[in-house]
């Protein structure tokens, strides 16, 4: 009886790890089982990226439908390629959608915000998103600003 | 002339032993890792010390991961909610815990809890001369004693590790959301964004491998290494406790170094 009882300790043990393993995984760290499931991917080239990291959100209006999964430069347009990878079930993207730098209250995070055009195509894997806004930089307007002022 | 002569020869004899000590340590990990016994034998043994090693430790790592997740939730609300941020509370217990505390304090508690006992256990072994007995009846006390145990601390530290992390969220979600009243919703969203299954968790778990194997070791050699008297027993006790924490801390920052630093 006493090994018995040692046995179900270490089963205990064993299974109270697991569980808080997918606690950490599904709960905590939100990985998704159905996540990558036909996720697309689409190209946005930006002037300035500016603070937007991969895994950010990639939202329209303010309804999450995928995040950025890698920014690189271009090196012949120099500018900055963001890769957004689309959730699949979203098919409802015109070619002539826009994205912009958006940035989620004053001091949060930054993201990409998208707005869909009127054109009946629809972007596929590997299309180009070509209206692109990119992220305020609080330098150049205050320089904007004063360039203006000096003008006047 | 003799003393300074003699006082040379004790420096260099000590730094001999050391060096004899980190060889000494370093045959018994290869012994305890390579040492392949029957299954069918030492299954049982790892079973029983899995149990005084990871079952028995479970109380000590509940009670203490869930006070430090209510603490850490509660100092960063009361930091963060002058920011009117406050939602940011189980992010911060979420990427503070998984990351850093969890591994590290639960490698603590375990050289504490465990890595003493081991080492009391198998000095006290050595004292009343049960390993010298094993080996004259033909059984490798490498095998049948160190072996064992090694593994279930290299087993057990990762599983009390992912249980510290969990409660301690728990603790941190108590407090925040329950008590201090954080929007439920938004304490787990913000969580779930920043907190990366494979950048976090998984690395949080290499570290609490890393410090598994680094306190067993500690732990299974000063008990093997220890001078057969009582006295040799509570400092190689002592040893235990002071090594394998400094290993633990100093680990910590090197693999942190690697895992989210730039470089």
């Amino acid at each position: 009886m006493r090994i018995r009882g040692v046995e179900l300790g270490v089963g205990v043990f064993m299974l109270v790890g697991a569980i808080s393993l997918a606690v950490l995984a599904f709960n905590v760290s939100g990985l998704g089982l159905s996540k990558q499931e036909g996720s697309y991917k689409v190209y946005a080239l930006f002037e300035n990226v500016g603070g937007l990291t991969a895994r950010s959100k990639v939202s329209m209006s303010g309804v999450t439908i995928g995040q950025v999964s890698d920014i690189h430069i271009d090196p012949e347009r120099l500018m900055a390629v963001v890769e957004i990878e689309m959730n699949g079930d979203v098919d409802y993207l015109t070619v002539d959608s826009s994205a912009s730098i958006l940035t989620a209250g004053l001091l949060g995070e930054k993201y990409i915000g998208i707005t869909t055009g009127a054109d009946d195509e629809v972007l596929k894997e590997g299309g180009y998103i070509e209206d692109t806004q990119s992220s305020l930089v609080l330098e150049e307007l205050i320089g904007k600003f004063l360039f203006n002022k000096a003008s006047e | 002339m003799q003393p300074v002569l003699d006082s040379i020869a004790l420096l260099g004899r000590s730094g001999l032993d050391k060096v004899a000590a980190i060889g000494r340590s370093g045959m018994i990990l290869a012994h305890a890792i390579v040492a392949r016994p029957d299954p069918v034998q030492s299954f049982p043994l790892l079973i029983r010390q899995l149990y005084s090693v990871g079952v028995q430790s479970m109380v000590i790592i509940i009670v203490s991961g869930l006070f430090i997740g209510m603490v850490l939730a509660l100092q960063g609300y009361t930091l963060l909610v002058d920011y009117g941020t406050e939602q940011a509370v189980g992010q911060m217990v979420a990427l503070s815990l998984v990351r850093e505390l969890a591994p590290v304090v639960a490698a603590l508690l375990f050289a504490g809890r465990a890595g003493s006992a081991l080492t009391a256990e198998i000095g006290l072994m050595k004292t009343t001369e049960q390993l010298s007995s094993m080996e004259m009846i033909g059984v490798d006390p490498l095998r049948r004693i160190i072996a064992p145990r090694f593994w279930a601390g290299f087993i057990s530290l990762p599983i009390l590790t992912m249980i510290f992390s969990a409660v301690g969220i728990w603790g941190g979600m108590l407090v925040g959301v329950e008590w201090l009243g954080i929007y439920e919703g938004s304490f787990w969203a913000n969580m779930q964004n920043s907190v990366d299954f494979f950048d976090d968790v998984v690395n949080g778990l290499i570290k609490a491998q890393v410090f598994g194997l680094v306190v067993t070791w500690v732990a299974v050699f000063q008990g093997y290494d220890s001078i057969p008297t009582s006295e040799g027993i509570s400092q190689a006790t002592t040893k235990t406790v002071v090594y394998s924490s400094l290993a633990i801390l100093g680990l910590d920052f090197i693999m942190t170094a690697l895992m989210f630093g730039d470089f």
